[in-house]
């Protein structure tokens, strides 16, 4: 990066120290910190809207409906949610496969699973075998967030399922005595005051949310705990700086990062628990009123 | 090659011991295969489970009150031990222990003539169960906190009123009570923490010979065959089963937990996913 490092063998100190923090593989590495930073911002938003889904179909006065939700928020509470995250990405994946075989590929009777084998035709695979590379990795992206997005929709849909119900009954009867029919009822009352009762919940899954990350290495994407372990890897004379295994410096590296970004986290979470106590008939509302009277 | 349901499961159910067939199935996968291999990575999810639960246990009791203590020396370690493990992921907790235990000298350590082997650590038996014991103690400890500080204060005051004091008012007291009011979240900690298994073979810890756990020999089968819609739906089976076992076992201690209290004030068992790791 610095012409200084040109000749890296030469160098010694805090200089080499420079040189070999800001080599190719190393921007690489701090690259990483931002997909994850990128998946955890864009799971978060759309497992909210996969739980919401989720319980109001638990809710639902149709059956089939009900039980759908049911099954999803039931789930994730039996099995590890480690399967389903190496699960989903093939599953979706040979469905989509699937999909596009059905009508990109020319039918010729061969079954697509058979011999241990999923085939299907080179034009119906996805990302096509001639795409660039930056596109197989954005697939490989997307697929290991529909996976995190569908297990922590789940814990969503249990979380905001419980906070529904937990919505003092009688302010939902005043807005039926006031004339409200069921969906303006659950616009206007439920819906807004859940959320002080889905705030914890809500926030310890954001910290779950934060420790599942380092799961994308099992998806195959070249998140930090791949690059921790690449770069910390013993380095040869080969190598234009050479290094014995250094991987427990990495990964010590990856864990202070995540205990800084559990701390921060706290602190803000802790922040809006507060804002949306405010005026609510609960303990902490109720200490709130207190404290300002 | 095609052999019969029994002949497999004989050949297979503990293949992640050591014992029976030493290749595992090249073609041919049928599905008792699949079950009976699954089945029999399951026994090191259970003695991982098992073993960091029963150990983790008391080390979590001693933390919790180590961390209620008023001694600065005893509390803010075990605030700091309770941070660092429930603050980062396992997964991360894994790879450091495992690169940690690597480090050791390989020829063993000499400890006054004596030579104390340091190979058998990084093997996931020892050095998986050890990471596992201490993570599940740092979630249980922090459970087992929050029911001690909920300790209803009037029960303190009978106690003093009793006379009791020291390890006496600890053991009739505190502690029954803490354990009643933990009991269902301490039950879910136990289902995660199970869970929580399933990653030690994908997270450093190499496995032996083959030798894994549940989801370590559905991945094989879900690579070989391409057909990830069987091997997983059965570890999904066998996880189930495991979790409605612990719910029946915990669900029997709570009862006799809360067995001086009137039915309808018994607590209910409620399995609610806050912690997985």
């Amino acid at each position: 990066m610095f012409d200084s490092c040109a000749d890296p063998k030469s160098l010694e100190g805090l200089a080499w120290a420079l040189c070999y923090l800001t080599t190719g593989k190393h921007l690489l590495f701090y690259g990483s910190f931002f997909v994850v930073l990128a998946l955890m911002l864009i799971v978060a938003p759309i497992a909210l809207a996969f739980g919401f889904g989720g319980a109001i179909a638990a809710r639902s006065p149709i059956l089939p409906l009900r039980l759908f939700g049911k099954a999803y928020t039931a789930m994730v509470r039996g099995i590890p949610d480690i399967v389903f995250f190496l699960f989903v990405p093939v599953a979706m994946d040979q469905g989509l496969e699937y999909l596009r075989y059905l009508y990109k590929c020319p039918h010729d009777g061969t079954p697509v699973w058979a011999n241990n084998e999923f085939a299907v035709c080179a034009a119906a695979k996805l990302p096509l075998s001639t795409a660039p590379q930056i596109w197989h990795e954005v697939y490989g992206f997307f697929l290991a967030v529909i996976a995190f997005s569908v297990v922590f929709g789940a814990f969503a849909a249990n979380v905001l399922y419980g906070a529904m119900n937990a919505v003092p009954r009688a302010q939902l009867e005043t807005a039926e005595a006031y004339g409200m029919t069921t969906a303006q009822v659950r616009r206007r009352i439920l819906i807004p005051q859940m959320w002080t009762y889905a705030l914890p919940g809500l926030s310890n899954l954001w910290m779950i949310l934060i420790k599942a990350t380092p799961l994308l290495f099992l998806l195959g994407v070249e998140d930090i705990v791949y690059w921790a372990r690449e770069l910390g890897a013993t380095k040869s004379q080969l190598y234009d700086f050479p290094h014995g295994d250094w991987r427990v410096w990495y990964v010590l590296a990856l864990l202070c990062y995540y205990l800084g970004m559990t701390k921060v986290s706290e602190i803000v979470l802790d922040r809006v628990t507060n804002r949306l106590s405010k005026g609510q008939a609960t303990m902490a509302g109720e200490a709130q009123r207190k404290a300002a009277a | 090659m095609t052999d019969t349901c029994p002949q497999i499961i004989a050949d297979y159910a503990f293949r992640s011991l050591g014992y029976g067939e030493r290749v595992l199935p090249r073609s041919d996968f049928t599905l008792c295969h699949e079950f009976t291999l699954i089945g029999s990575g399951l026994i090191w999810n259970v003695y991982f489970g098992t073993l960091a639960l029963l150990f983790g246990f008391f080390f979590a009791t001693a933390l919790a009150l180590a961390k209620a203590s008023s001694n600065g020396w005893l509390r803010r370690p075990a605030e700091a031990f309770i941070f660092v493990f429930r603050g980062s992921p396992l997964f991360i907790q894994f790879f450091l222990a495992y690169e940690l235990l690597v480090q050791l000298p390989k020829a063993g350590i000499t400890l006054g003539g004596l030579i104390i082997p340091t190979d058998w650590t990084t093997s996931a038996w020892a050095g998986a169960a050890f990471v596992l014991f201490l993570n599940t103690s740092a979630y249980s400890a922090e459970i087992f906190h929050g029911a001690l500080m909920a300790v209803p204060k009037g029960d303190i005051e009978a106690a003093d009123a009793y006379g009791l004091t020291g390890w006496q008012k600890f053991r009739r007291i505190l502690w029954p009570t803490t354990l009643r009011l933990a009991w269902p979240a301490y039950t879910n900690e136990a289902i995660f923490l199970f869970h929580a298994t399933t990653i030690v073979f994908f997270s450093g810890f190499p496995a032996y010979q083959q030798r894994g756990d549940a989801l370590y020999y559905a991945k094989f089968f879900a690579d070989k065959t391409f057909n990830p819609f069987i091997p997983y739906p059965i570890t999904a089976f066998y996880f189930i089963l495991i979790t409605l076992t612990l719910i029946g076992l915990f669900g029997m201690i709570n009862r006799r937990l809360n067995r001086h209290l009137p039915g309808q004030s018994r607590p209910k068992l409620r399995i609610r996913p806050q912690i997985i790791r």
